[in-house]
């Protein structure tokens, strides 16, 4: 936590020489990370790291807390921070972008929100932290300043503060029933306020966040927001901004109103309908996209909409699955966008419709691209099968069938918009005109790529390995359903 | 000289070194200056020590000449004008080190005049906020009023116009003023605010007092730059000079806004603002309006400080809305909100001095390439739009969140979703501007040439904007002290 501002102060004074700055970014990622790692322990026997900096209004504090599921985020984000570091000095020398102090700086900022809002103990923590890290990531939108890139960036803040000011007055509600806003595993929402006032509530949390989320019909930001730099798509659909979406509707689900109280009000299954819409509806438009990265934001809102689902099955697997799917789909999808960038310095390509040949002259990057595109269609060994099983298991404790075809059915889709991709560049001959033989992107954008890809494979082999994700993920549903 | 007579030094002290600054500038003009710093520094030392004796023990009562009230005239300081003038004196002093360099650069010549006007411009506002008597409310008032006539029209072209404009408007709100006060007379033989609110209750019935606090309430309502009565702001602060509008655009509408409620609530019963009359409703539904005016014409502007001008009056909307609430919460937003938003818009009204004095146009469309020369003073021009948006941890969006609340406690929906609207106008309009400095290059449309000499500003105007700037950012994050430390106990009884 104390990093992240660390972060700020160093990137800062590193303006000018630019080793010394991206060697601080790296410096910094790495000290954030294993102060998380460092972390996992202690909450694994069940302990909670409290911090108190002082109190905002009577009865909430500016609160950090430090529970099992904040710091499953936390440590995901932290991780992939490494990677996109790496992989962003690479890319921007590739492409010998302009004002790169300010890249670095507002990256080191999204993720000290991304951060913020994994540790906080209430909503309005949280809150501060989700605008931190809206405002910080707008500039990296809009980042080569042309004029798509700037109206993509306005779209951008139009779609969030929007939906930051239905999360407002949410929270005022909240705030005004019961006169708290911390988080209580199973929610403290129970028992106040009308049942009607209750589901206008929900349904304004769940826009507000859900624009974050890309919840359908919410979502037409985030295919916009492709014109960013590689890295910084990268960042916002595998890490900082729609995870934390996604980590905040998940927050509010089940720590602001908990699991009993929306099973009591029939909540859970408005939620799961539209989820469903949204993972249909998105797999069948990914597959109309020629777009290389519009393709892939697409598979991002799929996936978002299969960890709300999850999580709106109230069942211990769902929510375990979809916790565990917000790691996997992380470290897969983060692959799947390196890669897009790889291609697109190396020979500026961007459509799938010229990725013909191209795995035979990079190979490494296309094997990655295939491993984790295979994981995210949840075939094993890829991490991407631990999570959809779980989710699947879910449903049928829930003992929804329906949502368990709605599960299945997206995985054919993910098949469908990413087999032919691999096929092409495989087994279809390079146009004519390319100069055949290996052209690797270089070795700062590659292994990052790598090390992802390998990771995918390595947490569904064995979800436990390393930081103990899956545990992480069973202990946070025990909690909120307060089984033991 | 005990404590007990700060009150009175803090009035009198600025007002003899006024005039004593004419002398000085008679024999050496360079003194005016550190003189001028020299009394801000010591009024803004001494509310300090007025605040802290206020908060630990207890209201402060200063008799003029020993007369006791309500025959005399008293100098009442409570939570909420110790408040005030923290504010204010605290504003006026880094607004006033500025002042330096913008005087040397806009009308040398008239510099010994500028900082007596200045000061007693200061004296004014710090006198209306001291004062427990309406009467004695009014010269002050009156003395800060055309002080500030005097310091608008010293502005470029179309200034004195514009002065003249202000003067109409205020002088007949000082008007409507006086005649409350008045009518308030005839009803009760009083003027000294306490013995006031002791007499009232009985005599809410009488058309009088009625009509006295409709004038009350309109004359306040015109130097508060109310909507449907801010005609005058956006000319007057448009073409005023960079270290005036500065002064003025923070303090003299939240001055105006602390003698609101002061008066409605304080000196008359806030039941009869709230139950009896319709005053609170008519009240949200101007206040309502005033936001989505201020809004939308600010949305149409093309230069930066007009802009900033309906700005400023959505904001006033803000506070007026708070006190409309008539609610614990909505009150304490609105008092949070005179702290905040004059934070802010002095920010806002010296970065625009700050580039003015650079020689850069205030035209939005020529802001580009701004970031690369001025690096900072776009840095604090960024967060005070981020905290006028609302954006959290900066001040802005505690005061709102309050706002929202009280909102809520009275059931507003409309007022609530016109609060929520304005942070995304606001949006648009502050990050319109950001875009164009920080997004678009200076390469077009010829402006490298002029633009290459342009440097950061002088440190007289950088480090109080930055001072400024870090205030915006880091006073929301010690709301909850602020609150719980003095807002609490400025609130009304009647409110608990």
């Amino acid at each position: 936590m104390v990093s992240a501002v660390a972060a700020l102060l160093i990137l800062l004074t590193g303006e000018r020489r630019r080793n010394l700055r991206e060697g601080w970014t790296l410096i910094a990622s790495l000290i954030k990370c294993l102060i998380v790692v460092s972390m996992i322990p202690a909450i694994l026997h069940g302990k909670v790291i409290e911090w108190t900096l002082m109190e905002l209004l009577p009865g909430v504090s500016f609160q950090f807390r430090v529970d099992a599921f904040g710091l499953f985020f936390a440590t995901l984000a932290s991780c992939l921070w490494i990677a996109t570091s790496v992989y962003s000095i690479g890319y921007m020398r590739g492409t010998q972008s302009m004002s790169q102090t300010r890249f670095f700086f507002c990256f080191a900022l999204a993720l000290h929100g991304a951060l913020g809002i994994a540790f906080s103990a209430n909503l309005l923590t949280l809150f501060v932290f989700y605008e931190i890290l809206t405002v910080s990531t707008f500039p990296l939108v809009a980042h080569k300043e042309t004029d798509e890139a700037i109206s993509g960036g306005r779209k951008y803040l139009a779609y969030l503060l929007t939906g930051a000011t239905l999360v407002i007055f949410s929270m005022g509600i909240t705030y005004t029933l019961t006169g708290t806003l911390d988080f209580k595993a199973g929610g403290f929402l129970k028992g106040f306020g009308s049942d009607s006032l209750l589901k206008l509530l929900f349904a304004t949390f769940i826009i507000g966040f859900g624009t974050k989320a890309a919840l359908m019909p919410l979502h037409e930001w985030l295919p916009t927001a492709m014109v960013a730099p590689t890295p910084v798509s990268a960042l916002l659909h595998a890490v900082a901004v729609v995870k934390a979406g996604v980590f905040c509707v998940l927050r509010v689900i089940l720590y602001v109103f908990g699991p009993e109280l929306l099973s009591a009000l029939d909540l859970w299954i408005i939620l799961a309908y539209v989820a469903s819409f949204t993972i249909l509806l998105s797999g069948m438009l990914a597959l109309a996209q020629d777009n290389l990265k519009r393709r892939l934001a697409f598979s991002t809102i799929n996936n978002l909409a299969i960890i709300i689902l999850g999580a709106s099955l109230l069942s211990p697997s769902g929510i375990t699955g979809s916790i565990f799917h917000i790691a996997a789909h992380g470290f897969m999808k983060i692959t799947l966008f390196f890669v897009a960038g790889a291609i697109y310095v190396k020979t500026h390509k961007e459509k799938v419709s010229e990725l013909d040949g191209i795995g035979i002259s990079m190979p490494v990057t296309m094997a990655s691209f295939a491993v984790a595109s295979l994981g995210i269609s949840g075939i094993p060994p890829m991490a991407g099968f631990i999570s959809k099983w779980y989710l699947c298991l879910g449903s049928l404790e829930a003992k929804e069938i329906l949502f368990l075809l709605v599960l299945l059915a997206s995985a054919l889709l993910d098949i469908a918009y990413f087999g032919p991709i691999i096929y092409h560049s495989f087994f279809k001959k390079p146009a004519v005109g390319t100069p055949s033989g290996m052209a690797e992107a270089s070795l700062w954008m590659v292994i990052p790529i790598g090390v992802c890809a390998t990771v995918s494979v390595f947490l569904g082999i064995s979800p436990n390995a390393l930081v103990r994700f899956f545990q992480m993920a069973t202990l946070a549903a025990k909690s909120v359903l307060g089984v033991d | 000289m005990n404590e007990i007579s700060f009150p009175i030094l803090i009035i009198v002290v600025p007002l003899i070194s006024a005039f004593f600054i004419i002398l000085v500038g008679l024999l050496r003009r360079d003194l005016c200056y550190p003189l001028m710093i020299l009394t801000l520094s010591f009024s803004t030392l001494s509310s300090i020590s007025v605040l802290k004796e206020v908060l630990w023990g207890g209201t402060i009562h200063y008799r003029l000449g020993g007369w006791l009230p309500p025959w005399g005239i008293e100098y009442v300081i409570d939570p909420l004008n110790g408040f005030v003038l923290l504010i204010v004196s605290a504003i006026s002093l880094l607004i006033g080190i500025t002042s330096k360099r913008m005087v040397e650069r806009e009308f040398p010549e008239k510099a010994t005049f500028f900082y007596c006007l200045f000061l007693l411009q200061v004296t004014g506002l710090l006198g209306i906020v001291v004062t427990g008597d309406l009467f004695n409310l009014y010269v002050f008032l009156e003395i800060a009023s055309i002080a500030g006539y005097a310091l608008i029209a010293l502005g470029e072209d179309g200034a004195p116009f514009a002065s003249f404009n202000y003067m109409i408007y205020g002088t007949v709100g000082a008007c409507f003023y006086l005649l409350g006060v008045g009518y308030l007379y005839i009803a009760t033989g009083s003027l000294n605010m306490a013995d006031l609110a002791q007499i009232l209750p009985s005599l809410l019935s009488s058309k009088v007092v009625l009509i006295a606090f409709a004038f009350f309430m309109v004359g306040i309502a015109i130097k508060m730059a109310l909507f449907p009565l801010h005609v005058w702001l956006p000319d007057a602060y448009t073409y005023a000079p960079s270290a005036v509008s500065s002064l003025v655009a923070p303090l003299t509408t939240k001055v105006g806004a602390y003698v609101m409620i002061r008066v409605a609530l304080t000196v008359f019963p806030p039941a009869f603002f709230i139950e009896t009359l319709p005053a609170a409703l008519m009240l949200r539904w101007i206040a309502n309006g005033a936001i989505l005016f201020g809004c939308i014409l600010a949305l149409a502007q093309k230069d930066l400080k007009r802009m900033l001008g309906y700005v400023l009056i959505a904001e006033i909307g803000y506070i007026a809305l708070g006190v409309g609430f008539g609610n614990r919460n909505g009150l304490t937003g609105a008092i949070l909100h005179i702290l905040n938003d004059a934070l802010m818009m002095a920010c806002l009204f010296l970065f625009v001095g700050a580039i003015t004095y650079q020689g850069w146009p205030r035209k939005m469309d020529q802001l580009r390439g701004l970031h690369r020369k001025m690096p900072l003073t776009a840095a604090a021009f960024v967060i005070a739009g981020l905290s006028v948006i609302g954006v959290p941890p900066t001040c802005g969006f505690f005061s709102k969140w309050y706002l929202v609340l009280g909102a809520i406690d009275s059931k507003e929906w409309l007022s609530m979703a016109i609060l929520l609207a304005s942070s995304l106008f606001n949006a648009i309009l502050f990050f319109r501007v950001i875009e164009k400095a920080y997004f678009e290059s200076g390469k077009e449309h010829g402006m490298v040439q002029r633009t290459m000499e342009i440097k950061e500003s002088p440190l007289t105007i950088l480090l109080p904007l930055l001072v400024l700037t870090a205030g915006v950012l880091s006073l929301g994050l010690f709301s909850g002290k602020i609150i719980s430390g003095i807002i609490r106990f400025a609130i009304p009884v009647y409110f608990k």
